[in-house]
């Protein structure tokens, strides 16, 4: 089957961007300046990612919080207009079925799900459609994300008025006559913006954006490296099926209304490791000696498997490998010394905090 | 006499002893090169043994040793500066020197022509 292109891949083409298949689609993994350069562009300037390969989802109707109350361990009465919550689907023991995004707008949801896992989203929403609610999929919508401490300032030169507009909130906003939909949100730990906008304004609105001096392309491998150093999860490696929101290093998903409730899907076994601790849990994993440790690799101490890497590569930011894994709770303290076993000579890894650069959100 | 291998390594002979690094090709494909781990001098390595490992941001690439023999010889200079690795100057960032015991070997390589025609 043919892979789908988002409506920048002529864009993506002009610039000189390495297309790779990733989730059925075909997407900018670098551009010419490469993965390390996009990376540090983004954490010191900014970076614009195209992210359409996301699947937007709205949910209207008087049933829709209620719905989604089902599905999710979310307070949905908590998200406010104009705001935007992290959430997670999950199976009825606990599992994680796909993390994603929240907003209410317009007295609607809409909702950002995984691409790879947007077709097993889609079917579990319509599975669990109620008769009140009326599921809309915005396929002719592009999404750029914006990420950086330069991103408001770009913004703001292209006369965005962002005055009470604070990390995780949503708007309309005109972006140089275009009609958009705007979270204050991202995937890098940076400040930044996602924008949500008809699929025939994204090519201009990119162009616009990419013609500023502080905006660099930024692609899939660079998202990869920035969000595994701001210690967010990727479905497939930190979250799935049989990885509860807990041992994922998500438990802030977990809203205090619906734990003290425990009346969302997998309740039990999620708020036993939620009161007792998990079996395991997510750390930051620092590399010693340059050499990179992969995902999958096998943690040891003391001789004996501990757990593994679930996401390991380079951190730009610390021009180091850096990884994230699952220890034994009593091992998962900064500075504990593990070796990952890779192959021929082990290597040394430390146990570092999370994240492994800080997060550096616009709060209100 | 300069050989290609479909794995992408190039090996320059000169007497016995043939250079080994990697093409400009697999250096643009791999992209910022993080981490090299070169053979140990004086290891006897057999023609497809995985001597040499490029670690990239996002992977690690085995470098199959193109010919039998002896290393001799290992660039501990590039470990200095990873950066220098580019399609550019490809032939600087040879790997190691490998003292042939068989130079057939080296018959069913790719000339530069072949190996054009390979990544064309």
């Amino acid at each position: 089957m043919e892979n789908r292109r988002t409506p920048l891949y002529d864009f993506h083409q002009e610039h000189g961007a390495r297309i790779v298949p990733f989730a059925g689609w075909d997407m900018p993994v670098q551009y010419p300046a490469g993965i390390k350069a996009e990376h540090l562009a983004t954490r010191a300037s900014c970076g614009l990612f195209d992210v359409s390969h996301m699947a937007q989802i709205e949910l209207r109707g008087a049933g829709a919080d209620a719905m989604m109350a089902s599905l999710t361990p979310t307070d949905m009465g908590a998200i406010a207009e104009g705001r935007v919550r992290y959430s997670l689907f999950l199976n009825e023991t606990g599992g994680v079925l796909d993390d994603l995004m929240i907003a209410r707008l317009d007295g609607n949801l809409h909702l950002v799900v995984n691409a790879g896992r947007a077709d097993h989203d889609i079917a579990h929403l319509r599975a669990n459609l109620a008769d009140d609610v009326d599921m809309i999929l915005h396929e002719d919508r592009a999404l750029l994300a914006l990420q950086g401490p330069s991103a408001e300032d770009v913004l703001a030169r292209l006369g965005v008025d962002l005055a009470g507009f604070t990390f995780m909130d949503v708007r309309h906003l005109d972006i140089n006559g275009i009609a958009t939909v705007v979270t204050r949100s991202g995937y890098t730990g940076e400040d930044g913006f996602e924008i949500s906008l008809a699929a025939s304004d994204a090519a201009s609105l990119a162009a616009t954006l990419a013609s500023i001096d502080a905006v660099s392309l930024v692609g899939l491998g660079a998202r990869d490296t920035l969000r595994m150093e701001a210690g967010l999860p990727l479905w497939g490696h930190e979250l799935d099926e049989t990885i509860n929101p807990v041992v994922g290093g998500v438990r802030f998903a977990l809203s205090k209304k619906r734990r003290e409730a425990r009346d969302f899907p997998g309740a039990e076994a999620i708020m036993h490791d939620y009161e007792n601790g998990p079996q395991r849990q997510l750390v930051g994993l620092l590399p010693v000696g340059g050499r990179p440790v992969r995902d999958g690799t096998i943690l040891m101490h003391e001789d004996r498997d501990i757990g593994h890497v679930s996401s390991g590569g380079f951190a730009p930011s610390l021009d180091a490998p850096g990884a994230l894994g699952f220890v034994p709770p009593q091992l998962a303290v900064a500075g504990t010394q593990l070796m990952a076993a890779t192959r021929g000579a082990p290597t040394p890894i430390t146990v570092a905090s999370l994240p492994l650069v800080p997060h550096r959100y616009k709060r209100g | 006499m300069l050989r290609y291998t479909e794995d992408h390594e190039w090996i320059n002979l000169e007497g016995d002893i043939g250079t080994v690094g990697i093409s400009p090709h697999a250096i643009e494909q791999l992209g910022d090169i993080v981490f090299v781990e070169l053979p140990s001098v004086g290891a006897a390595v057999a023609k497809g043994d995985a001597v040499a490992v490029f670690e990239s941001v996002k992977a690690a690439s085995d470098i199959y040793c193109p010919a039998g023999g002896e290393i001799v010889e290992v660039n501990e200079a590039m470990l200095d500066d990873l950066s220098a690795i580019v399609p550019d100057a490809a032939m600087d960032s040879w790997l190691f020197k490998v003292k042939i015991a068989d130079s057939s070997d080296l018959d069913e390589m790719l000339d530069e022509a072949a190996y054009a025609a390979l990544i064309a």
